[in-house]
């Protein structure tokens, strides 16, 4: 079983130029790629002018709604929409019902991705039992079984002492702990970010620097106790400054960020569009600015689609009541895509974000074009344009914060261990 | 007069459509006076108070000027835990629209739900107040109550005092106020003002004394019992002595400046008796009035541009 793609262009091994050939693949994984690879009896022809080849994108950060919330997400319409997406590997955050914290719910969740035979699912593990922020989780055995990393998801681990503890106990494993960086007590009950939109929309405030606070606090952890932390869905320049600073000093420190933070600002949730509620909420102009420009400077490791299910009846609600999160699979590429064609990213920086940086995060043999790799791959044309709408997405979750938005860069094709996943 | 679908806020208007609808108030006001109190320009239509939250003088004060024009007024007083589920209030937009309702005032508790409702139902909506966010008929009727004792509603300075933060009232009476061309000064503790105003005209001050100077108009707002239980103010008796409105602090502002509250008050905490019954200064009887004739305005406008 082979395919050919003919004429296409990907990134080389370096994953820095852009070059224009022939890839083949064979029995699953990438046989060769280069000029003129001539035509492989048997072999499948993809011919594609003008269209990119990539690997299968590595979203490093989705929360799926399987167990517990299927009414939101089941993992079957989110690998629909992964494949959609061009994503053909999702680290999947653990606050299901019953939340990822034991090693037989570990192996569920792998087993459950290897079932939809078209996108790899890495769990991360509670960092605490039952995400409770009491107790730690067992890290060896959670580890053992294939978790890659530990988080409470969407709840920051809020006490120092235990944090300390986590990232303590988590580096005897070699694992990150991975911190949803917002001081709890100043979020407490706030619905936007703090500042005149808020309170002119009569909405309760999150003060941005409650996201910088926590940051200042876990990277001084991280240096007493020598673990790894990385920061989830940073928004914020005075974070992305602490971190700068702590990489620069050599800490193991590492963040990733989600397309809404550098491509919207809190104007979004005008009218009180509750799809535009996020949690850490839209920032200010500045911020989404200080986002891109630590995006280029390779202060942020990866961008993740910080995929947050949500259905009709947590959405269309007063905006304070409204469950926050956006659907991010299927838009992860194109908005992304955005910035490079407005000149905020090139081409090789923005899929080293989405494919090699994730794959190496996470310690998996993916995100690069290498022969003997899995063929994970995702083809995408550039200039072809499509309209996101909600309500028409694929995979269950609607609930996308981009409704209306025109983008250029849309996914032909996926393939995951060189079988379609899925065609346009 | 400029087509109006709903009044969700004073955001949204003009100084055109603000100036039309003092005007007819001020009408309203007269014939109210006079006694001859029946109009029947809303005759035949359905008029319904929606309240998730209580409020006896707004809900009364819209179902007088509901009658007054001749409409069906229905209460509906919707009972509430503090988290109010949408469900209940889309379930809810769909019982009126099956009642035909032409005019719907809705309280809620939730900033934004007016706006929610005004999508899901045929009626004109018009906020009667909504969490944090606007009170419009509110500004409205205190404006008419400041334009006919000062003559004018711009060049005015009006300072509002007290639990900013946390007051739709303010919000709505900044906007309408500075849209005008008045000149607006917020006093009060850091801990009850808006970390950011982001409009012109607006000054802020923490001391009675300087914020007061040179005041026609001073404005205390209600402070809230939980805002002392969640630590904002430390007591009443502290926040009284720095903030509440007597005779001392208001002899900072200009001679002939006028007293306004948007009630209920809480007597000894920001605002004392001695000003608030002393006819001389207070207007806060006249507000009262004064909501009526302004929601009468509302009412009618509203049914004429949805429909007639």
């Amino acid at each position: 079983m082979s395919i050919l793609f003919r004429k296409i262009c990907y990134l080389d091994e370096s994953a820095q130029n852009l070059v224009e050939g022939d890839l083949l693949v064979r029995d699953g994984l990438i046989a060769d790629f280069g000029q003129n690879l001539g035509r492989p009896d048997g072999a499948e022809i993809i011919e594609a002018e003008g269209a990119v080849l990539c690997p299968g994108l590595v979203d490093m950060r989705a929360s799926l709604g399987e167990p517990g919330f299927e009414y939101r997400e089941t993992i079957t319409s989110a690998a629909e929409a992964a494949a959609a997406g061009g994503i053909t590997a999702i680290a999947v955050l653990p606050d299901s019902a019953p939340p990822i914290d034991d090693p037989a719910l570990v192996h569920l969740i792998i087993a459950r991705g290897q079932e939809t035979g078209s996108v790899s699912l890495l769990p991360y593990a509670a960092a605490t039992r039952g995400l409770n922020g009491e107790e730690l989780a067992e890290y060896g055995l959670l580890r053992a079984a294939g978790a890659v990393a530990f988080t409470d998801g969407g709840k920051t681990i809020a006490s120092s002492r235990l944090m300390r503890l986590a990232l303590s106990y988590a580096s005897g494993f070699g694992a990150c702990i991975v911190q949803h960086p917002e001081d709890v007590e100043l979020a407490k009950g706030g619905a936007a970010t703090a500042g005149a939109r808020a309170t002119w929309m009569g909405l309760p405030g999150i003060p941005a620097a409650a996201e910088a606070i926590c940051v200042a606090r876990d990277i001084r952890l991280a240096e007493l106790t020598g673990g790894a932390v990385h920061f989830a869905h940073v928004t914020t320049g005075e974070a992305l400054a602490l971190i700068r600073t702590a990489k620069d000093k050599g800490l193991r420190v590492t963040c990733d960020t989600a397309p809404p933070y550098f491509d919207l600002n809190e104007t979004a949730i005008g009218d009180y569009r509750t799809y535009a509620k996020l949690s850490p909420p839209l920032r200010a102009e500045e911020d989404r600015q200080a986002v891109l420009a630590a995006l280029r400077d390779g202060t942020i490791d990866a961008i993740a689609s910080d995929h947050q299910p949500r259905d009709a009846d947590d959405k269309r609600v007063p905006f304070a009541d409204a469950a926050p999160g956006g659907a991010g699979l299927a838009t992860l590429l194109g908005i992304t895509l955005a910035h490079v064609q407005n000149g905020g990213l090139t081409l090789p920086q923005a899929l080293a974000l989405l494919t090699k940086k994730p794959a190496a995060w996470l310690g998996i043999e993916a995100g690069i074009i290498a022969k003997g790799r899995p063929a994970d791959l995702c083809l995408f044309h550039p200039e072809r344009s499509w309209q996101v709408q909600a309500g028409k997405l694929p995979g269950k979750a609607q609930n996308t914060p981009f409704d209306g938005r025109a983008l250029e860069g849309l996914v032909l094709g996926t393939w995951k261990d060189g079988k379609r996943a899925f065609a346009r | 007069m400029a087509s109006l679908k709903h009044l969700l806020g004073i955001g949204g208007l003009n100084p055109i459509t603000v100036t039309n609808l003092l005007d007819l108030a001020e009408s309203y006001v007269l014939l109210n006076r006079s006694g001859k109190t029946q109009r029947d320009s809303l005759r035949g239509r359905t008029l319904i108070n929606l309240f998730f939250e209580d409020s006896t003088r707004t809900r009364t004060s819209f179902e007088l000027a509901g009658r007054r024009l001749g409409a069906d007024v229905v209460n509906m007083s919707v009972a509430t835990s503090s988290v109010t589920k949408g469900e209940t209030l889309l379930d809810t937009a769909a019982t009126l629209n099956a009642m035909n309702c032409d005019l719907l005032v809705v309280r809620h508790n939730r900033s934004g739900a007016p706006a929610l409702l005004a999508e899901k139902v045929g009626a004109a909506v018009i906020n009667a107040g909504d969490g944090t966010h606007e009170h419009p008929t509110q500004a409205l009727l205190d404006a008419l109550t400041m334009r006919r004792h000062k003559g004018r509603i711009s060049g005015l300075t009006v300072a509002i005092c007290g639990d900013i933060a946390h007051s739709r009232v303010a919000r709505s009476n900044i906007l309408l106020l500075t849209m005008m061309g008045n000149f607006v000064r917020l006093i009060g503790p850091p801990t009850l003002l808006p970390g950011s105003i982001g409009i012109n005209g607006v000054e802020i001050f923490h001391s009675m004394e300087e914020g007061l100077k040179g005041a026609d108009i001073v404005m205390a707002l209600r402070l809230q019992k939980e805002r002392m239980s969640g630590g904002l103010v430390p007591s009443s008796r502290e926040f009284f002595a720095y903030y509440g409105l007597d005779r001392k602090k208001l002899a900072y502002a200009k001679p002939d400046a006028l007293v306004m509250h948007p009630g209920p008050m809480n007597r000894g905490v920001e605002i004392d008796s001695d000003i608030a019954d002393d006819d001389a200064r207070s207007l806060i009887k006249e507000q009262v009035e004064m909501g009526v004739a302004v929601r009468m305005a509302v009412l009618d406008t509203l049914a004429r541009s949805s429909n007639i």
